[in-house]
């Protein structure tokens, strides 16, 4: 019964603006009488349960990569305990050392601290690589039509037919085993899902009237794609590019078990650090647990509010 | 019938020729020469002469690339830097094991994911409901090694106090032991048809872990994707019929609800077949099973192109091959994607 009241106070038919003026104003779609999309969507996502779940852990996780030196104990990487690290054996856990010491005499919890930041820059750098890199081609295609989309969408297709797992390792292999080559190949594997994504949608966007409008008005076609197509079409990509976060979190984790990535074995990469775990599973099973518990959480995180986010957008599920 | 598949393999070609194309420019693509990679870093000059005469990498690129074309007409993929294994026999040698694996895991998926969104339609927003969903979750949140690792530490090695739980063997297709007798390759067939049904139960529990793990990927999807589409089939006029003219729950279920909601199912279970092998490549390298997934894998980490030139290119037909089956599959389903 609450809701009725908010959403009557947003329908004033002076709010809705004309197709003319949203055309000019970027196209802004309304929605809900008067309520932009967006702020539409921020409200069913404030409503949703999940979608809250999903942002504290992204906001921990945030928290966590972006003050990694001032929370963790000590610098990553330091092997400076190896000395109490033998083939065998492990020191227990100390005040010192919370989580005790990796197999190569770095303190666990820093490793792991370091870990949330380092899939953070890899997460978000290959995320919007792959972004800008689909977007090229989705707009080249959608765009223009003809054979430039057919020809692009052929290589879509192409690159599509390769597990992108495969995809990946196939681009790391020729960018060789350096920190950024993890980015790169993951990057690279996304293209062709947002190339395809971005193509669709701006496929839709192309049929609307704001955009006839526009292009009565005697806009040039690069003003009418960039300033208003394109802005347009963002919604289902920039969901998709959330979900992509989550995956590509767990492809970095596939990546460094796989042997890519930076040649530095001690390097606070959390699918790195299940690598070394593997001979130990046996007398120190947290060394794989606790690497694999934040990768879970923290793909979960990106999950759950990115598919709240599609729920909050998609028109379908709006009441 | 005929006609209509025909016509999706001519359609293949033009992908395979890009793709062929595309891991060629790949394979020029590497840092380095071809020759470098293929013999390491303390090749002698002269052996990289003999090998760049041998495999034609001084030859003009548009020659190298229609004598790449050529010889992939004629079945020859090159060999495996590592082993000096051809990249197609080898190939051909581990497909049963993979797919043996992907069906168990497949099953797997399909026997406890299709009821399980089914009931959870049924009752959305019940504890079911809350359960499925969570639990899809899961499996797409958990890296498919972690969970393989996992589940190899409970019931396979045993941990402190659990070693009760460590039932299953950690490793490989069949007990080294165990004098099996192989005709088709896919083990616990050739237990059933050899009547060494110790043979074929041994093969099948080496086979529940990996299975167990793999299939979590494609349980997520294809719960979620039951639930969903039971979920539309269920709002639709026609149940809302067949209930009115009092037709029994199991006619429904089945004839109606269960037949209809398949299709995007089906159609998920094709997609899934790129992940399922790439997944493979995980499990079995945690379970040491030889399939294409564990050589692949070494294959990868010792960066032999050969083997990673070729597998993908089989890989992407397999991919392809998959979703034509399962684009026949769906006039079974439905009758008007019947394909005349």
């Amino acid at each position: 019964m609450t809701q009725l009241p908010q959403d009557a106070a947003g329908v004033t038919p002076t709010e809705r603006p004309p197709a003319l003026a949203a055309a000019m104003a970027g196209g802004v779609e309304t929605d809900e009488g008067g309520t932009s999309l967006w702020t539409a969507a921020l409200k069913r996502l404030v409503r949703n349960p999940s979608a809250i779940v999903g942002a504290v852990i992204v906001a921990a996780f945030l928290i966590v990569a972006l003050l990694a030196p001032v929370l963790a104990p000590y610098r990553p990487s330091t092997t400076e305990w190896a000395n109490q690290v033998t083939p065998s054996r492990l020191p227990a856990f100390s005040p010192q050392h919370p989580l005790g010491l990796d197999p190569f005499g770095s303190d666990l919890l820093t490793q792991l601290i370091y870990g949330a930041r380092q899939s953070l820059i890899i997460g978000v750098v290959s995320t919007v690589l792959g972004l800008l890199g689909g977007a090229l081609l989705g707009i080249l295609a959608g765009a223009f039509g003809g054979w430039v989309d057919t020809l692009v969408m052929r290589l879509v297709d192409i690159l599509l037919s390769i597990p992108s797992l495969l995809l990946a390792v196939s681009v790391a292999a020729i960018v060789g085993r350096r920190p950024e080559s993890l980015m790169i190949a993951i990057a690279a594997a996304q293209v062709p899902v947002f190339a395809r994504l971005l193509r669709g949608s701006m496929l839709k966007q192309r049929g609307q009237d704001y955009v006839l409008a526009a292009t009565s008005l005697g806009l040039r076609r690069r003003s009418v794609v960039m300033g208003h197509v394109f802005p347009n079409s963002l919604g289902p990509v920039i969901v998709q590019a959330t979900l992509i976060l989550a995956t590509a979190i767990i492809e970095v984790a596939a990546l460094s078990y796989l042997g890519m990535g930076s040649p530095d074995p001690t390097v606070a990469e959390w699918g790195r650090m299940l690598v070394k775990a593997q001979e130990r599973l046996e007398s120190y099973p947290h060394l794989t647990i606790l690497p694999g518990l934040c990768i879970a959480v923290t793909a979960l995180g990106f999950t759950l509010l990115g598919e709240a986010l599609r729920e909050a957008l998609d028109p379908k599920t709006r009441k | 019938m005929l006609r209509f598949v025909v016509r999706r393999l001519l359609l293949l070609v033009p992908v395979l020729v890009g793709l062929s194309v595309l891991l060629f420019a790949w394979l020029r693509a590497l840092p380095g020469d071809p020759a470098r990679a293929l013999l390491g870093d303390k090749a002698t000059p002269e052996a990289i002469a003999r090998l760049n005469a041998q495999y034609g990498f001084d030859q003009p690129l548009i020659v190298q690339f229609f004598t790449y074309v050529g010889q992939l007409a004629q079945g020859n993929f090159g060999a495996s830097a590592r082993t000096g294994e051809p990249v197609l026999q080898t190939f051909l040698d581990r497909f049963p094991a993979t797919v043996e694996l992907a069906l168990v895991a497949l099953l797997f998926a399909i026997v406890v994911g299709v009821p399980l969104g089914y009931f959870a339609a049924k009752r959305a927003g019940g504890v079911l409901d809350l359960f499925a969903v969570g639990s899809s979750l899961l499996g797409v949140v958990i890296p498919v090694f972690v969970l393989a690792y996992l589940l190899k530490i409970v019931f396979a090695i045993g941990l402190p106090g659990l070693e009760f739980l460590a039932i299953l063997p950690s490793s490989g297709r069949q007990d080294v032991r165990m004098f099996a007798t192989h005709i088709t390759d896919f083990y616990i067939l050739d237990g059933l048809m050899t009547r060494e049904f110790d043979a074929a139960w041994d093969a099948f529990k080496h086979l529940i872990l990996p299975g167990l793990a793999l299939g979590s990927i494609p349980l997520a999807s294809i719960t979620r994707m039951t639930r969903a589409s039971v979920l539309e089939v269920l709002n639709e006029d026609y149940i809302r019929t067949a209930n009115a003219k009092g037709l029994s729950q199991t006619l429904i279920t089945w004839r109606h609800v269960m037949k209809n909601a398949m299709l995007p199912v089906i159609t998920t279970i094709g997609l899934l077949t790129g992940q399922l092998l790439s997944g493979a490549v995980l499990t079995e390298s945690v379970f040491a099973f030889n399939g294409i997934g564990s050589y692949l894998f070494e294959a990868i980490s010792t960066l032999d192109y050969a083997v990673l030139q070729g597998f993908i290119l089989f890989i992407a037909i397999v991919f392809a091959l998959v979703n034509l089956i399962v684009d026949l599959l769906y006039g079974v389903f439905d009758p008007r994607m019947r394909v005349q």
